[in-house]
């Protein structure tokens, strides 16, 4: 293998590279991005960013000015030949490579009849970020939020931080449910409630109220409008695989892959839009987190390098974090409906707690608020597959 | 090879703590203690690894 043409140029593609140099790969490496931007880490956007704590720089990934690469940024990859290794890009050129890594990640999902009306934004990339800080820097005084996750949620903090008022509209009846379960997901709604922030769940949005000039409201389902000028829709992203199709690649909310990461010969995924065969969790798995990306980026990129023979399985537990506010919640494993919950140190009541998960005796989970020792700690239990039961005690004893 | 945390970026997320104990421990208080400064040649791999993988990137290694 003599070339390396990595797609994407986010946390799940610069990690591509840089594993590629680390592994001692020689040949050339090409990172291609649609945005003209240096690489950037995109968890500060819904913290630092908006709140005006950090200047945009501040946000770019370390290193990557030393990594042997050549950047082809602000050009976007149109379509995929499999067979021939090549990508298109909408300059007009072709690259050619012995390798491919797809890592385009995943766009923000708009609300329907919003493109283009201005004062709605939605918070993915840098240029998203920047848009909404300049309108609250602008003088900005109400905020709507739709959807109370965790995008949604790490926006209203932020703008609550400002002195915005902030409204958070949540279809569901109890925000992050599915993720979360109904007590700790009810508890996230209170924690924003008691920043000030009125949080609407249970009621869908109808559209959006404008004049002119731009937005005015949010038209909710049951005929309230809330009055807004700036709206941020935060209802999740889908896979930007659109430049794939006809690629003959397998495409099913994601790139599928097998279980070491391949997509095709030669052809390796990494990232929001990977899907993979989880063994550990028997069923094909996409993950949307800042350490997935890490870890599928360093897989993909030796995935290439080895021959089959040498093929691992990636297996990773899934981990995330978010801040809001003063608090820190972080997950390890996955969680589902119905899951036994089970608080072990703290309590929900002091929003300082330790909770393990468990389904059918087998320990899938552990969330912490504000409690990261634990949270690491029975983590090194998921990895070594202990009972519900086990990982109780042991949470009790940490 | 010397472990720098810059505290100011420094959020306890801890991750650092479960790849590599011997060297990062978060504490109760929730901050970070690197309890070798100048950890042994053959813990590199896992420092190495803590480094990336911090959310924050935070940790530098000289040397």
């Amino acid at each position: 293998m003599d070339s390396i043409a990595i797609v994407g140029a986010s946390l799940g593609g610069v990690t591509a590279a840089r594993t590629l140099r680390a592994e001692g790969f020689a040949g050339t490496v090409t990172v291609v991005d649609a945005q003209p931007h240096r690489p950037y880490d995109r968890p500060p956007l819904s913290k630092q960013v908006l709140r005006g704590d950090w200047d945009a720089d501040r946000v770019l990934l370390p290193g990557t000015d030393d990594l042997d690469v050549t950047w082809r940024l602000g050009v976007a990859a149109t379509s995929l030949d499999v067979a021939a290794r090549t990508v298109a890009l909408d300059d007009g050129t072709e690259l050619a490579a012995d390798g491919i890594v797809i890592a385009t990640g995943a766009r923000a999902r708009t609300l329907p009849g919003t493109d283009g009306v201005a004062g709605v934004h939605v918070l993915r990339t840098l240029d998203d970020a920047l848009a909404v800080r300049d309108a609250l820097d602008g003088g900005a005084t109400r905020v709507v939020v739709v959807g109370a996750g965790f995008i949604g949620a790490e926006v209203a903090a932020a703008c609550r931080q400002r002195d915005v008022a902030v409204a958070m509209v949540e279809a569901a009846p109890v925000p992050l449910a599915r993720v979360l379960g109904d007590d700790i997901g009810a508890m996230m709604a209170d924690l924003h409630r008691d920043h000030g922030v009125d949080v609407r769940l249970g009621v869908g949005v109808d559209g959006i109220e404008g004049d002119g000039d731009g937005v005015t409201g949010v038209r909710l389902a049951d005929g309230e409008v809330l009055p807004a000028d700036v709206v941020v829709v935060g209802i999740g992203v889908v896979p930007d695989t659109a430049w794939l199709e006809g690629s003959g690649l397998t495409l099913d909310d994601g790139v599928v892959c097998d279980a070491g990461l391949l997509a095709a010969p030669g052809v390796t995924a990494a990232g929001d839009l990977l899907r993979w065969p989880s063994t550990r969790y028997g069923e094909v798995l996409r993950i949307e987190h800042w350490e997935h990306a890490i870890q599928s980026g360093e897989a993909a990129a030796r995935r290439l390098l080895a021959d089959d023979g040498r093929a691992v399985a990636f297996d990773p537990i899934p981990w995330f974090w978010t801040d809001q506010y003063d608090r820190k919640l972080q997950l390890a494993g996955r969680t589902g409906a119905g899951d036994d919950v089970e608080v072990v140190e703290g309590s929900l009541a002091e929003r300082r707690f330790v909770a393990v998960y468990g389904r059918g005796g087998r320990f899938t989970a552990v969330l912490g608020m504000n409690r990261p020792r634990h949270v690491v700690q029975l983590r090194a239990l998921l990895e070594q597959g202990a009972t519900f039961d086990e990982a109780v005690g042991a949470g009790r004893g940490l | 090879m010397r472990v720098v945390v810059d505290f100011d970026l420094c959020e306890s997320n801890a991750v650092c703590m479960g790849i590599a104990p011997e060297v990062f421990e978060v504490r109760d208080d929730d901050f970070l203690y690197v309890l070798q400064e100048e950890p042994a040649e053959e813990l590199r791999p896992k420092v190495e690894e803590a480094a990336r993988r911090c959310p924050k990137q935070a940790i530098t290694i000289e040397g």
